[in-house]
């Protein structure tokens, strides 16, 4: 840890010492709110809420743009869930070009993948689950990694030191497991738990039409197990797991077809698989109008049973993105996945407009539809919710 | 046979000057005296930018509706020039404030479809996205797709009309008939001055051949002795009532860029 410290600090120090270098601070401020159409399986549960966040970014450019440091920031808080107050330094780290590789050290988010409904690929961040449950949203991972790129693709090694548990809403909180989770009673399947250091490789390459990508990630899971415990609270369980993954994205015209596998392998257990796949296709300037629509289809497919289940085991997502075009970025994206086995629905509306230069609205509402008893959505099955958010940039 | 003689001394002169160019292809039965000036004056103009090996600006564009309300993007642009292909280039942008950090990274082709990224800072992404998108709009602007990419002589055929003089200077007058059926336009005009080649005025034809937009370049200063560049761009949308203007500034010619700066890899670190 305090290896790492120095490593980050070293070079900071160096760059504030330089003259005429690049750098920025940016950001935004933003205001939420949140209403939930029914009422809570819990009655400690609240019904609607608001919270407000922040979002910093710094970086630094120097050594003739041959290193950069960046640093960003995020905080949280919310009036009805005080384990949704939150903050992480999702990026502290250093960057340096030598001549025939690139290294990174420190704190970073690293998103692998091409598909839009489901992310499988994508293993080196822990989700920011008190920010959203779609995934999207990461904690900082500490590392230090290594970039070279060639004619024959760009290969990227990676040691991740010191893992980043996943934060569960509290009791107060909407969207959750049926009980609430005891973090402290965390458990590990390493002896060196939250110590152990995880490995990761990753192979793409850019053949025309084609991007590839191949990867390997060797470590704590980032997604824990939740066990029952005497107390009649959950308690997570992290696995040591391999995972082999694919990526696969081939352009042609309007049409964007995208695939991701995973070959996931649990310590002590037997290997499983995971894929999605499916297309985009984009029908520009619509009539007289210049707007277009994104037509999206996916199918996930899992054969991770027991325990490891997932909820896109057999589903289907459906989407569409319909963008104005106007000065304003009006935008509509709306997704629905249906689970083919028992009919559960999840659907997902997201508007965003640009009210000017520096201020922007967003809006989202998910409703978990037809949630059946087997299907991880039943948890959430009274938690259909709309949520407005106002950001001022700067 | 006089006529026919002549007809087939023009396909051999084509034929030499489609080896000459590689990759061009035009039918020679096709092929008139307008045709071939046309593609002489083109072919002129862009051997004379040739060789600029790489570059880099800062562009302001401001957006003007019916109502004269404006609003505003800037962008940081980087072009590094390819042998024998279309340009590599890469856009940073920087205004409004909620795309800022957005990265776009192009590899124009010649013939074919471009190659186009797009970096997404809020989930460090890069995602690999369709360039056949010709016709809408650019941010917003009265610039399309096909407006701001990197203009290559595959991209037309061509027509000599006339000649044409304005604010003092002679011009020839062209038809370009897009080749890809996906663009917007029918035909452009565009006035080409006689002595150095650029591009004054550009008209834009709909696809049912009505006036849309006209494009005029002003303000063209000249880099390294050779290659002229505009610094302020106007272009008019007829039936909308809208425009945009484009302003340039910071031309910076021989930053020394090379292949590996036009990445996915340095998209996803470009700031």
């Amino acid at each position: 840890m305090i290896n790492r410290k120095i490593l980050v600090l070293l070079p900071l120090v160096a760059a504030l010492t330089q003259t005429a270098v690049a750098n920025e601070l940016t950001g935004y401020a933003g205001l939420e709110a949140r209403a939930f159409n029914a009422d809570p399986l819990d009655t400690a549960q609240s019904d609607a809420g608001i919270s407000a966040s922040l979002s910093l970014e710094y970086y630094r450019d120097f050594d003739d743009g041959n290193q950069r440091i960046v640093a960003s920031a995020f905080a949280r808080w919310d009036s009805e869930d005080s384990e949704r107050n939150h903050g992480d330094l999702g990026e502290l780290y250093w960057w340096k070009a030598y001549d025939s590789f690139e290294l990174y050290a420190g704190v970073r988010k690293v998103f692998w993948g091409v598909t839009e409904t489901l992310h499988l690929v994508d293993v080196i961040n822990q989700d920011d689950a008190l920010e959203n449950i779609d995934g999207e949203d990461k904690l900082g991972q500490p590392m230090i990694s290594l970039l070279m790129e060639r004619d024959w693709g760009t290969l990227e090694v990676y040691g991740l030191l010191g893992f980043r548990e996943r934060q569960f809403a509290g009791r107060e909180g909407r969207l959750r497991a049926p009980l609430p989770v005891d973090e402290d009673a965390v458990i590990y399947q390493s002896d060196r738990e939250e110590k152990h250091i995880d490995w990761a490789l990753r192979y793409s390459h850019v053949l025309g039409d084609w991007d590839l990508g191949l990867s390997h990630f060797s470590g704590t899971n980032r997604d824990p197990l939740l066990q029952l415990t005497k107390d009649g609270l959950f308690t997570p369980y992290y696995a040591q797991i391999d995972q082999t993954g694919v990526d696969i994205q081939t352009t042609r015209g309007d049409w964007l077809w995208k695939f991701e596998a995973i070959s996931f392998k649990p310590r002590g257990e037997d290997r499983q698989t995971a894929a999605v796949g499916g297309f985009e296709y984009t029908l520009y300037v619509i009539g007289e109008s210049v707007a277009d629509l994104g037509l999206l289809v996916e199918y996930q497919f899992d054969d991770r049973r027991g325990p490891w289940s997932t909820a896109s085991q057999n589903d289907i997502a459906v989407g569409a993105r319909y963008a104005l075009n106007n000065t304003q970025d009006t935008e509509f994206l709306l997704a629905v996945s249906t689970d083919l086995d028992n009919g559960s629905r999840f659907s997902n509306l997201e508007v965003t407009h640009r009210l000017n230069d520096r201020w922007l609205l967003e809006a989202e509402a998910r409703f978990f539809g037809n949630a059946d008893e087997k299907d991880p959505t039943y948890n959430l099955r009274n938690d259909d919710y709309l949520e407005l958010e106002l950001r001022r940039y700067f | 046979m006089q006529p026919s003689r002549s007809k087939k001394q023009f396909a051999i002169r084509a034929l030499v000057s489609a080896l000459a160019l590689t990759s061009f292809s035009v039918s020679a039965s096709e092929l008139d005296l307008a045709a071939e000036k046309g593609l002489e004056i083109a072919t002129e103009a862009d051997r004379r930018d040739f060789g600029f090996g790489d570059l880099s600006n800062n562009l302001t564009m401001t957006l003007r509706n019916k109502y004269g309300e404006e609003s505003v993007r800037t962008m940081r642009t980087k072009t590094l020039e390819q042998e024998g292909d279309g340009d590599k280039s890469l856009v940073i942008f920087d205004n409004p404030r909620d795309v800022k950090g957005t990265a776009f990274l192009s590899f124009t082709h010649k013939v074919g479809s471009d190659d186009q990224w797009l970096y997404l800072p809020a989930l460090k992404r890069v995602k690999r996205i369709s360039s056949s998108n010709k016709s809408g709009p650019f941010m917003g602007s009265e610039f399309s797709y096909e407006d701001i990419a990197s203009q290559e002589v595959e991209k037309y055929t061509y027509q000599y009309l006339r000649n044409e003089t304005f604010d003092g200077r002679d011009h020839f007058v062209l038809e370009l008939d897009p080749v890809d059926p996906k663009s917007g336009y029918s035909i452009q005009h565009i006035w080409i001055d006689t002595t150095e080649y650029r591009a004054w005025k550009t008209d834009f034809y709909d696809r049912k051949g009505d006036l849309m937009k006209t494009l005029t370049a002003s303000d063209f200063n000249q880099y390294a002795d050779k290659y002229w560049r505009a610094h302020k761009m106007m272009m008019i949308n007829h039936q909308m009532g809208k425009s945009t203007e484009l302003l340039y500034n910071d031309w910076v010619f021989s930053n020394g860029f090379s292949d590996r700066d036009f990445t996915k890899n340095s998209l996803s670190r470009a700031k």
